[in-house]
């Protein structure tokens, strides 16, 4: 079971700043557990941002980024009640989509 | 001969409803996937500068223009928090890599119109080393800013 993304939007100076904290173990593949038996790798790889349906950001994550990935941007311009999608998929296959509105 | 030739036109037929059908299947994918596949052979990558010409960026030069926030010393290296950002034009991607971590390229951001070249976000490291980011220019330049981030504590490793 996958947990919902938080998303947090809000227009400040005719900017809105974007702050999403995505819930995944994001396992990098290189940890050993209890036993010594490496935990395999399980990570977001790709992260697909939309704003009233169009895409505004595109990225991509290797095993590196944090545990729950934290991501803060700025969009030009938009307003309040703007709707904001975040979709990942991760190195297993399993997706998530969660929406927002810009406050 | 003429059993073979209708047979031939039915097989043409059929062919014609596969082309069809997975070109309507291609148009799906298309759409519903971003454009960019994820660029497996960059995140492997185990060089800092081959990690970056594989997504895209050429001739690496160190520039003011491009800004990388981030702490002198982490004293947790599983959520090292890092800002990187530039009032450049013509950006095309935003690159963050770790030079000591087992998979160098952290993160790979593609700018759009509709958003500044400006993200934050929190990495692994998992011992002492350079930060590098990267932004990626229309014209294929890679100008780079890096820093050192000691790490007290490790993480991804054992």
């Amino acid at each position: 079971m996958t947990e919902p993304t938080r998303i947090r939007a809000q227009v400040q100076g005719g900017k809105t700043t974007v702050r999403v904290l995505m819930s995944h173990e994001m396992e990098s593949g290189h940890r050993k557990d209890g036993s010594g038996k490496t935990v395999p790798s399980w990570f977001i790889q790709e992260v697909t941002i939309s704003l009233n349906g169009k895409v505004i950001l595109d990225a991509d994550f290797g095993p590196s980024m944090s545990k729950n990935p934290y991501l803060q941007f700025v969009i030009k311009g938009g307003k309040a009640g703007d709707k904001l999608s975040l979709s990942w998929k991760d190195n297993k296959g399993q997706t998530r989509t969660d929406e927002s509105s810009v406050a | 001969m003429k059993s073979s030739f209708t047979h031939n036109a039915e097989r043409r037929d059929s062919l014609k409803q596969i082309a069809i059908l997975s070109g309507l299947l291609a148009g799906v994918g298309y759409s519903s996937l971003a454009e960019a596949a994820y660029n497996k052979a960059a995140f492997d990558s185990k060089s800092v500068n081959e990690a970056i010409k594989l997504q895209g960026g050429g001739n690496l030069v160190e520039s003011k223009e491009v800004l990388l926030n981030a702490p002198d010393y982490a004293e947790n290296g599983a959520a090292v928090p890092l800002g990187v950002s530039t009032g450049l034009s013509g950006v095309r991607k935003i690159l963050i890599l770790v030079e000591k971590n087992p998979a160098n390229l952290a993160a790979s951001f593609e700018v759009s119109e509709s958003i500044e070249a400006n993200f934050s976000t929190r990495i692994k490291m998992n011992q002492t080393s350079d930060v590098f980011a990267v932004a990626v220019m229309a014209d294929g330049r890679a100008l780079f800013s890096k820093k050192e981030v000691k790490v007290t504590i490790g993480s991804c490793g054992g």
